[in-house]
């Protein structure tokens, strides 16, 4: 079951999606039995941006059908405070991450760290000084970032998304993840964009934008829930969009696409896998079991078996 | 505090009781054994989703009101489609349960007595404390009337409070805690409840200069640190997360409370 991406070697082709686990936090709450069954093959962390993040005001979460609606607001300790304080404890616990199937053997996974900035510029900046740090594997770009002068996503704009995956593609030898976004016209046109300016792989789909109105707004008002004002909607909600974007990004172009999107069940990943997708990764499924990805996992590597 | 085991687990329904308004809610549960302050994520292994609004998705969070005897209670309200689904359980019938997470109460400074003061479902972490104690602990609770406040059989020798006037005091729980502070002022406060009662607790004893541990409830997705969702802002700016930095937080880190709400009910 061990996959071969951009030049790494996964037990398995199950990792998260950035933003849904905490693996810090996560050995905090659950301790080394983290570390015994650490549920992914690969492991990326929450988006780092240049400056620290508090996140946006509360309240971040709704439940919908489904599905949930969140509007974070990306909080991080920024550039500095991640090479400081986080970095150093998400390589040990790569590095001491194990298979239970694995007897033991085998400990390890590579870390990918997930970076955004509003301009090429500041996006250069943080890939050029985590290129530096060994412990990372791979980068990956959330280009789910307004751009300072439209306004518009930098990854919603084909020419916009290729001048900064060009920028940044110069900065770095390591493996360059472009993770697209869902909310723009056509997402075949921006994924061939990144790949010609030279991301080594795509993630997709990011979530889709969503709102929720106040349930206690006053008659006739349309008070928004979130803090953030709008969010974005995951879950199974999501799965059917994801499952046509995966297959439509993967059949276009040539570089390998990890799919994500409300996957629950190995038979989900098994669908983003048949329409082309070389890796796939949990994210909302977490939320509700921790080990929900070691759940997929095992059932990938049963049905091959079988 | 107890680490959870890295999965949810099925536990099987013991048993679930009315109480007033609420129930109680046992789960067959091995341990490992809850901190008092602790929680867990719970959702029905059968039928989760599909009541209104297509919901319940996410597990909803409940701090465990006991630990004995080889169970885990939880003090239910049907406010929503999970709770509700959750009140619906019958013997037999599993959950998902993960846990105990978060950080919990801590023992009174040397010499101080425990007021344990409790607001509607919030009275259930109180009562877990209040078995772990060494001395006894004065206990003060408030409820919005006579059904809820049967809630309060969870606990021993409370004094009451309610808004309507049906049980004990007319009026305000906290009104019951200043009366406390005035006649001893060496204690140290816990007190679970609604936005409102947390906050009157922590003004009181921030102006009586009294620590206080607040179990605070917030929206939240996962319970172990991953969604971000239950952040509550700190003093000084930021946020903390209440499902790991809480949901215990001493009062002296928070400004004020307020309704962050947000839980999936």
């Amino acid at each position: 079951m061990s996959v071969e991406f951009c030049g790494l070697r996964l037990a398995h082709p199950v990792i998260n999606g950035s933003g849904t686990f905490d693996a810090i936090a996560a050995r905090r709450a659950f301790g080394a039995g983290l570390l015994a069954a650490f549920p992914f093959a690969a492991y990326v962390s929450k988006t780092i941006t240049l400056e620290p993040r508090a996140g946006n005001p509360p309240p971040r979460l709704w439940e919908t059908s489904a599905g949930m609606i969140n509007s974070i607001g990306l909080p991080n300790k920024g550039l500095q405070g991640y090479l400081r304080e986080d970095l150093p404890e998400l390589a040990e616990i790569c590095a001491a991450a194990r298979r239970p199937s694995a007897g033991g053997a085998g400990a390890g996974i590579p870390l990918i760290t997930n970076l955004m900035g509003s301009t090429a510029a500041e996006l250069a900046q943080l890939v050029e000084v985590c290129d530096a740090r060994a412990e990372i594997a791979a980068l990956e770009l959330n280009v789910s970032c307004p751009n300072v002068a439209t306004g518009l996503d930098i990854g919603a704009d084909p020419a916009v998304l290729g001048e900064v995956v060009a920028e940044v593609r110069a900065r770095s030898a390591k493996p360059l993840i472009v993770k697209l976004t869902p909310n723009t016209a056509d997402v075949v046109l921006c994924a061939r964009a990144a790949e010609h300016a030279g991301a080594d792989a795509l993630s997709l789909i990011n979530t889709l934008r969503a709102s929720a109105l106040a349930p206690d707004r006053p008659a006739g008002a349309a008070d928004r829930w979130l803090g953030g004002g709008n969010g974005g909607l995951s879950g199974p909600a999501v799965r059917a969009v994801a499952l046509a974007q995966v297959a439509a990004v993967a059949e276009a172009v040539a570089i390998p696409v990890i799919g994500m999107g409300g996957v629950q069940s190995a038979a989900h990943a098994r669908e983003l896998l048949d329409v082309g997708a070389r890796l796939v990764a949990v994210g909302t499924e977490s939320f509700r079991d921790p080990a929900a990805a070691a759940r997929v996992a095992r059932g990938l590597e049963q049905s091959v078996a079988d | 505090m107890s680490e959870a085991p890295f999965a949810r687990r099925a536990l099987t329904v013991a048993g679930i009781e009315r109480l007033g308004a609420y129930s109680v809610l046992r789960l067959a549960d091995p341990g490992p054994e809850p901190q008092p302050g602790q929680f867990a994520m719970l959702a029905a292994v059968e039928r989760w989703g599909g009541g209104a609004d297509e919901r319940p998705f996410l597990a909803r969070a409940f701090s465990v009101a006991r630990w004995q005897g080889g169970e885990s209670h939880f003090l239910l309200e049907d406010v929503g489609p999970g709770t509700r689904r959750l009140c619906e359980l019958r013997p037999g019938e599993q959950v998902w349960a993960l846990g105990p997470l978060g950080r919990g109460f801590r023992a009174p400074e040397h010499g101080r007595r425990a007021i344990l003061v409790g607001g509607g479902a919030g009275i259930a972490p109180l009562a877990i404390l209040q078995d772990s104690l060494v001395q006894p602990a004065t206990v003060l609770l408030g409820f919005r009337e006579r059904r809820r406040a049967q809630g309060a059989a969870l606990l021993r020798d409370a004094a009451m409070a309610t808004d309507d006037g049906s049980v004990g005091h007319h009026g305000l729980v906290t009104e019951l805690l200043e009366a406390e502070i005035g006649r001893d002022p060496a204690a140290t406060v816990y007190a679970c409840g609604p936005a409102a009662m947390l906050e009157g607790v922590r003004a009181i004893c921030a102006a009586s200069a009294i620590p206080a541990q607040l179990a605070l409830e917030a929206g939240m997705a996962c319970g172990f640190g991953a969604c971000f969702g239950c952040a509550v802002p700190r003093r000084g700016g930021g946020y903390v997360r209440v499902c790991v930095d809480g949901p215990v937080l001493d009062a002296e880190l928070l400004d004020r409370v307020d309704e962050h709400a947000g839980a999936p009910a």
